[in-house]
């Protein structure tokens, strides 16, 4: 034998992994591949117990049914990546919505200058949560309770409860609703506005500075406070970022629903906790990304649409969404204790 | 640094012993520091110099005041009163970052390592360099390819072969890897002083000897090297100067020349007292 101490290490390095802590590094690199999974065989699932599933029709009805949460969910995912949470992802949008619609159809604004106020709103809620959290050092999830009331209550209050129609709205506004067919698959003009969101958003995370101290922030904030990086800063950009997104998902969903309405959206903020959950994001930070909340938003939306199809009870929906949060959170805790 | 008067070295340290470097002017001084946490005393009036080319040991008993040292010097606490001089100019740190753009770096004890994020990103934390033209400029784009290369190297000039690829995640790396990426980003970066708290605290015997030479290492490239430690073998085996703190007050500085451990930990517990010079 003429291995060296260097071979023998280099042996050692390479030693055979069990299938189970490789299933384990693969997982840790990739924490998008469970959620791709999942999607996979619940699409197979629910294609063979009824082959309309995988129609154009059916699936371009789901990218439309989804596009809200998925909209919401990059905020959501941002937050969640610094190691909060945001409880008024709802609010904000309900009260960004009622207040476009509402400027833009009785105050005589122009579409246009509506739907920038709007949208500014959103962002400066958003920034009113990055302030509460990081100037009184309150944790996300008190300060977004908060902030969940109040949003809610000025939006009850400005819109008088009531909804506005799209009739009442100029185009600008209902653009967003817009379809458009690409031979037998119909897309609308705001489910591309969510891919081009998811884009924008995903290559600041991956190939921006903001991007790593954004995951740094999340994963361990001291650390990254005694690296150099402005977790503050860092915090209240998300949190404003955040705010943007839900600006532009308020203004979806007036596309998507013909009318602005206080009453619609009242799930929205744990749905968009779910879709991030199921697409592999860590809720403790630092750890996941924006694919996989895409793809959680889209099997949440594959439960609804697969179930619908087959003709079960919706309520299965929400027995089967709960047992897959439960697995999302046990996975990644597995994940989360990787070693060499 | 005609200010301020030197602190005068002890005896046995003649400035030939160290090829003149003690001749020079310190890198870092700090004159009569005073920290207080409300009722506590941190330091009492402390003053520190740290010359270019020597390893000056900070020893002392817990709560003897040596963090609390540590961080006044490298901008992680502010003291209530006295002065901090960086190369004779008089200095002030508020953050950790004001310390750091002056060229003092610190590698913490409870490592300010990210976890999740992998060993290029670690070492170019916070000081990212982005792509050229208007893919940088404008998109602000990352270079990712050229930071790999460049902490490649950085690791490799640092004696540090066992990590290979920089695109692992620094939590899948062993305690030592972990110190040498934490020393490795310390010293990448053109840095004049290293600040080092308990480099060899979580490590294993073979692990800890690497980390040693490492200190050495930047010693020999003229840096100053700050290194706080409890490991009084350690200690002994590579500083030139060793500050002893007890009491928040600098007990004295010996060299591991002048006294040996025994006498060392003596002045430390408070069982000896040092003679003045």
């Amino acid at each position: 034998m003429s291995t060296s101490k260097n071979a023998a290490a280099a042996e050692f390095s390479r030693r055979q992994q069990s299938p189970q802590q490789r299933l384990q590094h693969t997982l840790h690199a990739h924490p998008w591949l469970s959620p791709l999974v999942l999607l996979a065989v619940t699409s197979i699932i629910f294609s063979i117990a009824n082959p309309r599933y995988f129609a154009l029709g059916s699936q371009s009805l789901l990218l439309q049914q989804v596009a809200v949460i998925a909209c919401l969910a990059i905020g959501q995912t941002l937050i969640i990546l610094t190691g909060g949470i945001d409880l008024s992802v709802g609010a904000i949008t309900i009260l960004s919505m009622m207040v476009m619609a509402s400027l833009a159809s009785n105050n005589g604004v122009t579409g246009g200058v509506a739907l920038l106020i709007g949208i500014a709103l959103a962002a400066a809620a958003g920034l009113l949560n990055g302030l509460l959290v990081t100037r009184l050092n309150l944790p996300p999830f008190i300060v977004t309770l908060g902030t969940l009331s109040i949003f809610m209550a000025i939006a009850y209050l400005y819109s008088g409860g009531q909804s506005i129609q799209n009739s009442s709205l100029p185009d600008v506004i209902n653009w967003t609703g817009t379809a458009f067919k690409i031979g037998e698959f119909s897309l609308t003009v705001g489910v591309i506005m969510v891919i081009v969101l998811y884009i924008i958003v995903g290559f600041a995370l991956s190939q921006t500075a903001w991007g790593r101290h954004v995951y740094a922030v999340g994963d361990d904030p001291e650390a990254a406070r005694l690296s150099g990086v402005a977790s503050k800063r860092v915090l209240v950009s998300v949190y404003t970022t955040a705010g943007v997104i839900y600006g532009f998902a308020a203004w979806i969903q007036i596309g998507r629903a013909g009318a602005a309405s206080p009453n619609q959206l009242l799930d929205v903020n744990l749905d968009t906790i779910t879709a991030v959950v199921i697409g592999g994001t860590s809720l403790f930070g630092g750890r996941g990304g924006l694919i996989g909340s895409l793809l959680g938003a889209i099997i949440v939306g594959s439960f609804a649409l697969g179930l619908s199809l087959i003709g079960v009870d919706q309520q299965w929906r929400l027995l089967a969404i709960g047992a897959l949060i439960l697995v999302a959170v046990s996975i990644d805790q597995w994940i989360r204790k990787v070693k060499t | 640094m005609s200010l301020l008067e030197r602190l005068p070295l002890t005896t046995e340290h003649t400035a030939l012993e160290n090829g003149g470097i003690y001749d020079q002017d310190p890198i870092l001084s700090a004159r009569d520091l005073v920290v207080t946490f409300g009722r506590v005393i941190g330091l009492d009036g402390v003053s520190v110099d740290l010359y270019r080319g020597e390893v000056l040991a900070v020893i002392g008993d817990n709560g003897a005041g040596k963090s609390t040292l540590i961080k006044c010097l490298t901008g992680a606490n502010t003291p209530d009163s006295g002065k901090i001089f960086f190369e004779g100019e008089s200095v002030r740190f508020n953050v950790p970052q004001d310390a750091r753009e002056v060229g003092i770096e610190t590698v913490y004890q409870q490592l300010a390592v990210i976890p999740a994020l992998d060993i290029e990103s670690n070492l170019y934390l916070a000081r990212e360099e982005r792509r050229k033209g208007v893919l940088g400029s404008v998109f602000r784009m990352l270079d990712k390819r050229g930071m790999r290369e460049r902490a490649a190297l950085a690791m490799k000039d640092l004696g540090i072969q066992t990590v290979q690829n920089m695109g692992q995640a620094v939590e899948t790396l062993s305690g030592g890897q972990r110190q040498a990426v934490a020393v490795a980003r310390a010293a990448a970066f053109g840095s004049k002083v290293i600040v080092l708290d308990e480099p060899s605290a979580a490590l294993g015997v073979k692990e800890s000897g690497a980390v040693l030479d490492l200190i050495k290492r930047l010693r020999d490239n003229g840096l100053g090297v700050i290194l706080i430690s409890h490991n009084m073998p350690h200690v002994w085996e590579v500083a030139d100067r060793i500050h002893i703190q007890r009491l928040g007050e600098c007990a004295g500085v010996v060299t591991p020349q002048s006294h040996d451990m025994g006498e060392g930990v003596a002045i430390m517990t408070g069982a000896k007292r040092l003679e003045p010079i």
